[in-house]
C-alpha cells in the first residue's frame, strides 16, 4: 500500500471517529433538552405548592407581586392541620387503610405469582392474562356495582370497605410484576431446593422472596401508592369525618361552599405527600431493577 | 449408595412426542455411570426422572430397590448438581451447602462437620462465608458439588455440570469430580453431550439417541467395539470415517473391500471369514484418523498405498489433522506433526485395517 494511501485512510477513520463524537454529543444535548423540558414541567405544580402553603391566606388573596414568591412565609398552615383533629383522623385512616391494603394485596399477589408462574397447573398461562386484562378495566366503570356490593355487606361509610376494594386494583398488576420477576428466576434454583428437601411453601418463604425482592418492593410501592393516592371509591363510599382518609377528607374539610383555603389545602397536600416522597427516596433503586425485571419477562 | 433401574421407562409429552422410549439401564451400587448423546437423545430427561423432577410416562425407576415413580424428590435421597449451578444467591456458600441439612433438621454441629470436610475435599474452605456472586464459575460448580456431598446421599445426579466452564476449567474439575467420586464412592449417574467427558469419567457409558439407549458398556468398549454407526461416530475425537463400499471378492480367495472404482483395499485375513458373507452388498466402511497414517510412516510391505489430494491440514502441535475426500466422503487422517501435507498435493495414505469397522448401509448396525 502507498503511504499517501495509508494517509488517506488514516484521515477518514479520523473524520468518521469526529463524526461519530458530534453525533454522541447530539444525543446527550437532546436527551438533557427533553429531560429538562419534562424535569420542569413536574416540579413546577410541587413547587407552587410549596410556595403556597407557606402564605398566609391574607397573603394569597391580596394579589399583589409574584404569585411565585413569598414575601412572609409562614407555617400556620402546617400547625393548623398538625393540630386539627380530622386532619389527624384522616391520616391515622389514610395510614391504617394502606398498611392493610399493602398487606393484603402483597400476600395475595406473591402467592398468585408463585403458582402462576411455577406450579405450571392447568390453564396457568390462560389465568396469568386474566389476571392482567382485570387491571385494564378502569374503576370509574367498577364503582357503581361496587356500591351495591359494599352496601348490601354493610360497609358503606366504613373504612374498611377500602381494605376490601383497594386490593382489587393493587392485586392484578402487582402480581403481574412479581409473576415477571419469579419467572426471571432459574427454574433449577426451585428444583434444586425441590431436591435438598423443601416443600412449595419453603421454597417461597427461603428461596423466592428473598431473590425478588426488588420486585416485591417495587409491587409494594405500586400497592401503597393505589392505596394513598386513590380518591373516587373514598368519595363515593365515606361521607363522614371520622372514616374519611386524606384524599377525600382534604377538600371536603378546606373547602367550605365556594371558599378555598388553598393555604391549608397546599399544606396538607404537601403532608400527604411525604410517606410516598420518604419510600420513594428509599426504595428507588429497588423499585427500578424491580419495574426492569417485570418489563423483560412475564 | 444405592443401585438404580430404570425398567421400560418412557417419556412422552402432551403433544405425543416420545422423549425417552422404553430405556431398560442398571447401575450398580458405587457405580459412575455416564449418559451421553447428541442434543434432544433423551439423557437429560432421563436424569431428571430419576431425580423426580420429571414425571414418568410409563415404565420404572428403582433406587436402592424400591420403586420411586411416586416418590417426591426430597424422599428420594438424591443431590444433583446443575448446570447453571443453581446456587441460592443470597445465602453463603456455608448456607448453600447447609440448606438441605437445616431442612432436615440435623443438628448444629452435625452441618458444620459435614460442611466443613466437604469444602475440605472441594478445597473451599476460605470461600465459606462468600456470597456466590463473589465466585468464579469454577469455584460456583464446586460449590454446587460440596452441597450434594453434604447430604451423603444415595445417588449423585450431574446434569451437564461442566457445560458452562472454559475449556481449561473444564478439565480442571472434571479430574475433580473423578477424584470427588473415588474419595465418597457415591453411585453416580452423570450426563454429558461431551463424549471426552464421558470416555475419561465413566465407569460405564450409555451413549443415547432418539430416546433410546444405542449401547452400553466401558469407554473402551464403546471406542473398540461400537455397536452401531451412531456409537461409532459419536465417540472419538475426530470422529471415524465413514466410507460407503461393497464388499467383493479379492485376490486368492479372500475378501476385499472396493471404495470406488479405483480403490480397492483387501480385508485382512483374520477378518476375511466375518466379512465374508455380507459380499456383494452395501457397507459403509469406518476407520479412526489414528489408524489412517503417511504410508512411509507405518506402512507395511502387504498394507495398500493410495495417494489422495490433500483439502486442509490442521497442525495441532502433537499431531496433525489431514483432511481428504474419497468420492465426495470427508476423510480425515491424523499424522505425524512433521508431515510436509499441503493442501493441493497428494499425500500417500495406508491403513491399518486390522481396526477398520464394517457397517450395514441401511441399519447402521456393526458386523
Amino acid at each position: 500500500m502507498s503511504a499517501s494511501a495509508t494517509a488517506r485512510r488514516v484521515a477518514v477513520a479520523a473524520e468518521r471517529k469526529h463524526s461519530l463524537h458530534r453525533q454522541r454529543l447530539w444525543a446527550l444535548w437532546g436527551s438533557y433538552i427533553a429531560l429538562g423540558v419534562f424535569v420542569f414541567m413536574f416540579l413546577v405544580p410541587p413547587f407552587y405548592t410549596l410556595i403556597t402553603s407557606l402564605k398566609s391566606s391574607a397573603e394569597i388573596s391580596a394579589q399583589t407581586g409574584s404569585p411565585w414568591l413569598v414575601h412572609h412565609p409562614t407555617l400556620d398552615n402546617f400547625w393548623y392541620l398538625i393540630t386539627y383533629p380530622n386532619f389527624q383522623t384522616y391520616y391515622l385512616n389514610s395510614v391504617l387503610v394502606t398498611i392493610l391494603v399493602v398487606a393484603v394485596s402483597m400476600v395475595i399477589s406473591v402467592l398468585a405469582a408463585f403458582s402462576l408462574s411455577r406450579m405450571g397447573f392447568w390453564g396457568s398461562q390462560t389465568l396469568s392474562t386474566g389476571v392482567f386484562l382485570t387491571y385494564l378495566i378502569p374503576p370509574s366503570l367498577l364503582f357503581i356495582p361496587l356500591f351495591q356490593i359494599i352496601g348490601a355487606i354493610g360497609l358503606i361509610n366504613n373504612f374498611w370497605c377500602l381494605v376490601l376494594l383497594y386490593p382489587t386494583l393493587a392485586v392484578p398488576f402487582c402480581t403481574w410484576i412479581m409473576i415477571g420477576y419469579f419467572s426471571s428466576i432459574p427454574k433449577e434454583l426451585d428444583e434444586a431446593a425441590l431436591i435438598d428437601g423443601a416443600g412449595y411453601l419453603q421454597i417461597l418463604w427461603r428461596i423466592f422472596i428473598p431473590v425478588a425482592m426488588p420486585g416485591i418492593i417495587a409491587a409494594t410501592i405500586f400497592a401503597f401508592t393505589v392505596s394513598w393516592g386513590a380518591f373516587l371509591y373514598p368519595l363515593a363510599y365515606l361521607y363522614t369525618s371520622n372514616q374519611m382518609v386524606l384524599t377525600v377528607g382534604i377538600i371536603s374539610d378546606l373547602i367550605r361552599g365556594d371558599v378555598f383555603q388553598w393555604g391549608k389545602i397546599m399544606a396538607a397536600c404537601l403532608l400527604a405527600s411525604l410517606p410516598p416522597i420518604v419510600i420513594y427516596a428509599f426504595l428507588m433503586d429497588y423499585y427500578v431493577a424491580g419495574l426492569t425485571a417485570g418489563a423483560t419477562k412475564g | 449408595m444405592a443401585e438404580v433401574s430404570c425398567r421400560k421407562v418412557v417419556k412422552e409429552y402432551d403433544a405425543g412426542v416420545q422423549a425417552v422410549k422404553g430405556i431398560d439401564l442398571d447401575i450398580a451400587d458405587h457405580e459412575f455411570v455416564v449418559l451421553v448423546g447428541p442434543s434432544g437423545c433423551g439423557k437429560s430427561t432421563t436424569l431428571r426422572m430419576i431425580a423426580g423432577l420429571e414425571e414418568i410416562t410409563t415404565g420404572e425407576i428403582w433406587i436402592d430397590g424400591d420403586v420411586v415413580n411416586d416418590v417426591p424428590p426430597r424422599d428420594r435421597d438424591i443431590a444433583m448438581v446443575f448446570q447453571n449451578y443453581a446456587l441460592y444467591p443470597h445465602m453463603s456458600v456455608f448456607d448453600n451447602m447447609a440448606f438441605g441439612l437445616k431442612l432436615r433438621k440435623f443438628p448444629k454441629d452435625e452441618i458444620k462437620r459435614r460442611v466443613d470436610e466437604a469444602a475440605r475435599i472441594l478445597d473451599i474452605v476460605p470461600l465459606l462465608d462468600r456470597k456466590p456472586r463473589a465466585l468464579s464459575g469454577g469455584q460456583r460448580q464446586r460449590v454446587a458439588m460440596g452441597r450434594a456431598i453434604v447430604r451423603n446421599p444415595k445417588v449423585f445426579l450431574f446434569d451437564e455440570p461442566l457445560s458452562n466452564l472454559d475449556a481449561k476449567l473444564r478439565v480442571q474439575m472434571r479430574t475433580e469430580i473423578k477424584k470427588v467420586h473415588q474419595t465418597v464412592r457415591t453411585t453416580t449417574v452423570y450426563v454429558t453431550h461431551d463424549q471426552i467427558e464421558a470416555m475419561t469419567l465413566a465407569d460405564r457409558v450409555v451413549v443415547m439417541n432418539h430416546g433410546v439407549i444405542e449401547q452400553v458398556g466401558t469407554p473402551n468398549d464403546l471406542y473398540h467395539h461400537p455397536a452401531t454407526r451412531f456409537v461409532a461416530g459419536f465417540i472419538g475425537s475426530p470422529a471415524m470415517n465413514f466410507l460407503p463400499c461393497r464388499v467383493q471378492d479379492g485376490v486368492n480367495g479372500g475378501v476385499a473391500i472396493r471404495l470406488t472404482d479405483s480403490i480397492t483395499v483387501p480385508v485382512p485375513p483374520a477378518r476375511a471369514e466375518r466379512y465374508g458373507k455380507f459380499k456383494g452388498k452395501e457397507m459403509v466402511l469406518g476407520l479412526r484418523p489414528e489408524h489412517l497414517f503417511e504410508y512411509h510412516e507405518q506402512g507395511k510391505p502387504n498394507w495398500t498405498r493410495i495417494d489422495l489430494p490433500v483439502d486442509v491440514v490442521e497442525p495441532m502441535g502433537m499431531e496433525t489433522m489431514v483432511h481428504f475426500f474419497v468420492d465426495g466422503a470427508p476423510v480425515c487422517a491424523r499424522v505425524d506433526p512433521a508431515t510436509h501435507a499441503a493442501p493441493g498435493e497428494m499425500l500417500p495414505l495406508t491403513a491399518d485395517l486390522n481396526q477398520m469397522h464394517l457397517m450395514e448401509a441401511d441399519t447402521g448396525k456393526v458386523v
